[in-house]
């Protein structure tokens, strides 16, 4: 296959992952934690999404049932971190092992087939939509409901409220807000989207395996600090859109070093390292500066 | 207005590092009163106005604000009552949000958020109007990221915002020890306009001797987790650096061997 007949797909997977991207931008930059529950959330949403689908269930119900599993298991990890003390990385880590056995629960075994299933996608079919055109179109929506409802979310008062718990919660509790209220709610939104996101990917790959969610934070982290660079923090608009295209820069680059001859199975290893460097970007950047000063 | 009474407050209890921070504190403020307060390291001063913000429990007696104990009550709730501007300029405001963002937030103080606008356009005018009483060029700046602002700058503008919705009661903790003494000048300046202008009851923590003899209706002296000198605003007027340093010693038992204090 040619790179123009990989485009088109490559960026309808950008998207549909950019839900990830979105719920890890709401951790790890918004609330200043990084929340590895997503490796559980993910799977979770998956399973929950396949599971309702073969039990009959239509595919939007599907993927709502599967952003409330999310919620809630972000819920779990909130009350770890702020009632029980439990820090913030360690609280995530539990949740995600948790999952681990909750999500072969629900779905009975390790991996669920979704083939000949109606899917998010199949549906789309009704309206004449080819295969891969389908899933760009579900994708576009998805990102684009998802996208505006949380920038609608964090221009309200309660928005607002966890934007600042993440950058001073010294100040907001003066200001009268209870920050492990807000510290929740993040956590909530967060691995709800995170969830849909493994929902669509499961439907897309037309599977739910319980071993899905390894390297999803890094995948997340990646995109987020891809668009960053890329496309501009200037406001937290800027900041959701940049998140969303380096989402899908992320999938190009990938489809790029594959396509140049790399393993597949080298890949985690390729997106590790990439974010590393990424995030001791500006460390190296001010050794830089001050050795140029020093001269 | 505030009513301290029988307020005592140990730092880890029981260990090697156990720490009396407070021992039976009592205090008494009028509606109006501005109290500056001074006191060496660890006397307690800071341990005083936390304990009354809430940031910890206490351990004994009572806190009533306006006739409304507010002992256990958490930190978050009594922000309705309280505005606080403390000594680090970082703490008071969220670096990487608008200036409008933060003042929106101030202004709300005390309220539950709901899903309401977070700023509606019609406080950017009153906003304006706030910034250019604090006369620092803000007004015109109010989509600019407060982590793009001088110390002295962020301490005005948490002044601002812990007085934009009037607080029964405002606490400065060293609020302008961080700043240069220019600034520091400044922002003592603008503190003094806003309490008279909005009559607030206040409590200010001091390093600074001259300042607490210049500013405020009444002084209070801490020394090892308790008040040691009170002094009305009859008494206060007449004091000067050398009486307030004899007081000290008088109460005390001792001399103060603050150099910080002594060079202000």
């Amino acid at each position: 296959m040619s790179m123009m007949n990989l485009l088109l797909p490559t960026v309808s997977q950008g998207l549909l992952w950019s839900m990830l991207a979105l719920g890890v931008y709401l951790t790890f930059r918004v609330l200043d934690i990084a929340d590895l529950t997503v490796e559980g959330t993910f799977p979770l949403g998956a399973a929950v999404a396949a599971t309702c689908l073969v039990k009959g269930g239509n595919p939007v119900t599907a993927v709502l049932l599967a952003a409330l599993a999310g919620a809630l298991a972000g819920a779990i990890t909130g009350f770890l971190h702020t009632k029980l003390k439990i820090p913030a990385l360690l609280a995530g880590i539990l949740t995600m092992i948790a999952l681990y056995s909750v999500n072969l629960r629900i779905m009975g075994k390790a991996n669920v087939s979704l083939l000949n299933m109606k899917t998010a996608f199949t549906y789309m079919h009704n309206f004449g939509l080819s295969n891969s055109m389908s899933v760009f179109v579900v994708g576009l929506i998805a990102t684009v409901v998802f996208g505006v409802a949380i920038y609608w979310f964090f221009g309200t008062e309660i928005g607002a409220a966890i934007r600042a718990t993440g950058f001073n919660p010294q100040m907001i509790r003066a200001q009268g807000v209870d920050t492990n209220i807000t510290i929740i709610l993040g956590l909530v939104m967060s691995n709800g989207l995170v969830a849909v996101s493994g929902a669509f990917i499961g439907q897309s790959n037309g599977f739910a395996d319980v071993g899905m969610g390894v390297g999803t934070i890094v995948i997340g982290l990646a995109s987020v600090i891809i668009g960053e660079v890329l496309f501009g923090t200037r406001s937290f608009k800027n900041s959701l859109v940049s998140v969303v295209l380096g989402s899908v820069v992320y999938r190009i680059v990938i489809a790029v070093v594959l396509q140049m001859g790399m393993p597949p199975n080298d890949l985690k290893l390729f997106t590790a390292v990439l974010v590393a460097i990424a995030l001791s970007l500006p460390l190296i950047k001010a050794q830089f500066q001050v050795r140029k000063v020093t001269r | 207005m505030l009513n301290i009474e029988h307020l005592s407050k140990t730092f880890n209890p029981n260990t090697v590092n156990e720490k009396q921070a407070l021992l039976d504190v009592n205090l008494h403020m009028d509606p109006g009163d501005f109290i500056t307060v001074i006191g060496g390291n660890g006397a307690g001063k800071s341990t005083l106005l936390n304990s009354v913000a809430g940031v910890f429990p206490i351990d004994k007696g009572s806190i009533v604000i306006d006739g409304k104990d507010i002992s256990k009550m958490p930190e978050h709730k009594r922000a309705k009552y309280i505005g606080r501007v403390f000594q680090d300029p970082m703490l008071g405001t969220a670096a990487g949000m608008m200036i409008e963002e933060n003042l929106a937030i101030a202004s709300r103080r005390g309220k539950t958020p709901g899903l309401a606008w977070a700023l509606k356009d019609e406080e950017r005018a009153v906003f304006k109007e706030k910034l250019q009483e604090l006369d620092l060029g803000l007004e015109n700046r109010l989509t600019a990221r407060v982590g793009l602002l001088s110390g002295g700058q962020r301490q005005a503008l948490t002044l601002l915002m812990a007085t934009l919705k009037r607080p029964k009661l405002l606490l400065l903790d060293e609020h302008t020890a961080a700043l240069d003494p220019k600034t520091a000048e400044k922002v003592l300046g603008l503190t003094k306009t806003v309490i008279e202008k909005n009559n607030l009851t206040t409590l200010m923590i001091t390093h600074n001797m001259r300042d607490a003899l210049r500013f405020g209706n009444r002084l209070i002296m801490m020394d090892a987790g308790r008040i040691v000198v009170d002094v009305n605003a009859d008494e206060k007027a007449k004091l000067t650096i050398k009486d307030l340093l004899d007081l000290f010693e008088k109460a005390a038992g001792n001399a103060l061997d603050n150099d910080r204090m002594l060079l202000g």
